[in-house]
């Protein structure tokens, strides 16, 4: 591969190899220190002080709001990436969107990997009031992708109408999408489309760009409901993850409509397995079997995805580190989600409800989307499996219902385990 | 000089990775960028870190109308356009008629100048108004600039604002702390300036922590209105019913006069140069900057199979009553100049204040049933 990024990032393919033999945080330093731009006031015009250029936040109300401040942002705001970086940068979408009385958003991003690092100082704090109390100072996130460890997992179908798991990879020493040049976002395109075009047996698929796609394939897209469209949402536009649009954006799926790729939207990739029916295991199991052929498959090029023992997989927006896994099912649950007892049962459970829509919409007739709450300081089977079981007890809870029986608020089950 | 990190990061990538994809794209920065010329300018910056990508964003992300021609790009700061000459300058020069980079522009406040204006007849002409805007020197631009930068240029502002006495005495609203009841009786007066919803503004960054740092001054007689820190640093507007065109401009220069020098007290005078004028965000409000308008009412004229052509001619341009991009409601017009750069203030209002009288006299015939193919303009 002749091409400029082959011979700017030989660097990262040592760095590559060195992951692979397992010294996670070591690599993590080797990166931060191949060069040498970590350092005060070099991108950063600074005409005023730092009293003078911090934000108004009183009327604000989402995490980085809350934890950034005067002292916190004196501290930072000098600092960049080696990808220069800045503070301003990541907060500016959490500055421009102020908040939701009921809803605290997390109001920051990262523009690449080294974001977290150099601005820990505010990420940690943010990270930990977003995932429930996870302290990247003193915890390791386990990852395990081992889908032969989940007990039970088929749903029963008069009950649960479809499954899914959803999560997001980032490819090593390449920008995320607030920060990310077009050649980077290119290359990230190249990267993960050449990876996918090695997938056989049941993963065959193909790539729609974005900016080739026909018609015809948009419309079947859309039917499929695959097709993602330049984002509207006022907190992923003013991170200026719309730039270029659509610019290297598209979608890859298997021929049989089960396992889809996102590119470019808001992470480098965005992976989704899904059936409609209760066959959770089956949809984590394929999961999990792409995820790692892909890897393998990027590996063999030179590349890794971004992870490190702290803080997971990286990605984006602090709310998906970890295992940036969303599993979940859409369920009917008419009497149950009348119970005024519902919402402690799914908080007990671990589990947050959704409309079918997704985030922020509202459930159509009694069908929820019930996924897992969490997403960082337990792997994926353990969040698949708190799935599996909650769901299970949701819809043991309808079917006692149904036949005029009480039901119980389970005891809340554990959260880092 | 600061020093852009990203840019010499970005700069590590090769030209044919890094040019934008124009091929759908309909604006004059998408006409005029070749990649020699992205090639030619992609590592430089502007002494306060601004690059071609920055300037050229929002017209990457805005690929625009296969009828309507945006600009497609901006500045960031006074240093853009020459930094980036090689853009600016082909696309000044389609915007602008064919300007030349060695055109002079000529700068003409002095509203004695003006002859007549100040009959328009108020049954047809139902409100005048001049608008221009105003960048402060030594600060960049709403594109670019900083929270300190802003606040900076708005603290200014407030000072020399509140400076003005007699018919320009006034009061400064921040958007920020404005109370329901300020917002109500400023949306009630047509001033409230509102967060740009625009995606040709977004893209440029302009609405960057919104509300910090802007506001609306407008004087105690609500007829000179100052908004600061929208897509300029200030937009100047001068108003009233009816219309007296000249009384409107002639407040329109005397107040200007009076800010200008209250600025100039503190050693940050409005960006300026014989070149191109009075220096603004988008290079379509370059040279005066000013829009010189009426409402006027023209149902007639306006369904007639040459109104468009008379316009042209008289270098004139119509919108709805909304502003841009808006429809006329009842036969009601917003005319204004259609030229900013290579002509004067002085020229440009009199050019609306002309022709603004001979389509009232049009409209007049019209209604007679007579014709008016004896009173269509020469091209001016």
């Amino acid at each position: 591969m002749a091409s400029s990024f082959a011979r700017i990032l030989s660097g990262n393919r040592k760095v590559g190899i060195l992951s692979l033999v397992g010294a996670g945080s070591l690599t993590v330093g080797f990166f931060l220190n191949r060069e040498q731009h970590v350092s005060a006031g070099s991108s950063v015009r600074r005409i005023y002080p730092p009293s003078a250029e911090y934000p108004d936040l009183r009327k604000h109300n989402n995490c980085m709001a809350s934890h950034l401040t005067p002292a916190v942002y004196a501290k930072l705001c000098d600092k960049s990436t080696p990808n220069g970086y800045t503070l301003d940068e990541a907060i500016q979408t959490g500055v421009d969107n102020p908040g939701h009385p009921f809803i605290k958003t997390v109001g920051m991003v990262a523009g690449d990997e080294e974001s977290y690092e150099v601005f820990a100082d505010i990420f940690n704090p943010v990270i930990k009031e977003r995932h429930n109390g996870y302290d990247p100072c003193n915890m390791k996130h386990p990852t395990d992708l081992d889908s032969s460890k989940i007990r039970g997992g088929m749903f029963d179908e008069k009950y649960v109408l479809s499954s899914r798991v959803r999560t997001g990879r980032s490819i090593r020493g390449l920008s995320l999408p607030p920060a990310c040049t077009r050649a980077e976002r290119r290359e990230v395109e190249r990267v993960v489309v050449d990876a996918l075009a090695g997938l056989k047996g049941d993963l065959t698929g193909k790539y729609y760009s974005l900016t080739v796609m026909t018609e015809q394939e948009q419309q079947q897209l859309i039917d499929d409901h695959f097709l993602f469209d330049k984002p509207v949402s006022p907190l992923l536009t003013c991170a200026g993850m719309a730039r270029d649009w659509p610019d290297a954006r598209g979608i890859w799926h298997n021929n049989e409509k089960t396992f889809l790729v996102w590119i470019n939207e808001e992470d480098h990739t965005r992976v989704i397995s899904m059936e409609k029916g209760g066959n959770m295991r089956r949809v984590f199991e394929r999961f999990c079997k792409g995820l790692q052929e892909v890897e393998r498959l990027i590996q063999e090029k030179g590349w890794e995805f971004m992870w490190n023992e702290r803080l997971g997989y990286i990605l984006t927006c602090p709310s998906n580190l970890g295992t940036g896994l969303r599993a979940g099912v859409h369920v009917n649950l008419p009497r149950l989600s009348k119970d005024p007892r519902f919402s402690k049962i799914l908080d007990n459970l671990r589990l947050q409800k959704r409309g079918t829509g997704g985030v922020d919409t509202a459930a159509v007739g009694s069908t929820f989307d019930i996924s897992n709450l969490d997403r960082l300081g337990q792997s994926e089977v353990q969040l698949v499996q708190t799935v599996i079981d909650g769901v299970n007890y949701l819809i043991e809870c309808e079917r006692k219902l149904e036949k005029g029986q009480d039901i119980k608020i389970p005891a809340p089950i554990s959260q880092f385990k | 000089m600061t020093k852009n990190c990203n840019n010499d990061y970005k700069m590590k990538f090769a030209v044919d990775e890094e040019f934008p994809d124009l091929s759908q794209h309909n604006n004059h920065m998408s006409k005029v960028l070749t990649k020699d010329i992205y090639n030619k300018l992609r590592s430089k910056s502007t002494p306060s870190g601004f690059t071609l990508d920055d300037c050229i964003q929002t017209g990457v992300d805005n690929p625009g109308h296969p009828f309507i021609m945006t600009v497609g790009c901006v500045a960031g700061d006074e240093e853009s356009y020459e930094a980036f000459k090689e853009l600016f300058d082909p696309v000044i020069s389609d915007r602008h008629g064919g300007y030349k980079p060695t055109d002079k522009h000529l700068t003409d406040l002095n509203w004695e100048n003006l002859k007549g204006g100040d009959d328009l007849d108020p049954n047809y002409v139902l409100s005048s108004r001049v608008r221009t805007g105003r960048s402060i020197k030594g600060f960049t631009l709403p594109p670019h600039n900083s929270r300190g930068e802003r606040r900076a240029v708005e603290k200014l502002s407030i000072e020399a604002l509140n400076s003005l006495d007699g018919e320009f005495k006034g009061k400064y609203y921040p958007l920020k702390d404005m109370t329901d009841k300020e917002q109500e009786q400023l949306i009630a007066d047509h001033f409230l300036f509102d967060k740009p919803v625009s995606p040709l503004l977004l893209a440029a960054g302009m609405a960057r922590d919104w509300s910090d740092g802007r506001g609306i001054w407008h004087n105690d007689n609500k007829t000179f209105l100052v908004w600061v820190n929208e897509e300029d640093h200030l937009r100047v507007i001068s108003m009233q019913k009816g219309g007296n065109m000249k009384e409107v401009f002639k407040r329109f220069c005397v107040g200007l006069q009076k800010i200008e020098d209250v600025f100039k007290k503190h050693n940050h005078g409005f960006m300026w140069n014989e070149h191109l004028g009075f220096i603004l965000t988008c290079p379509s409000n370059l040279g005066t900057g000013l829009r010189g308008g009426v409402h006027v009412k023209l149902p007639k004229l306006s369904t007639h199979a040459k109104f468009e052509e008379i316009l042209t001619r008289l270098r004139l341009q119509k919108r709805g009553t909304g502003g841009v991009d808006t429809a006329s409601v009842g036969g009601v017009f917003d005319i204004s100049n259609a030229d900013r750069l290579g002509s004067s203030e002085v020229q440009q209002v009199q050019l609306v204040v002309d022709g603004v009288k001979l389509m009232v006299e049009m409209e007049k015939k019209l209604e007679k049933g007579e014709s008016i193919d004896d009173m269509i303009p020469a091209q001016k």
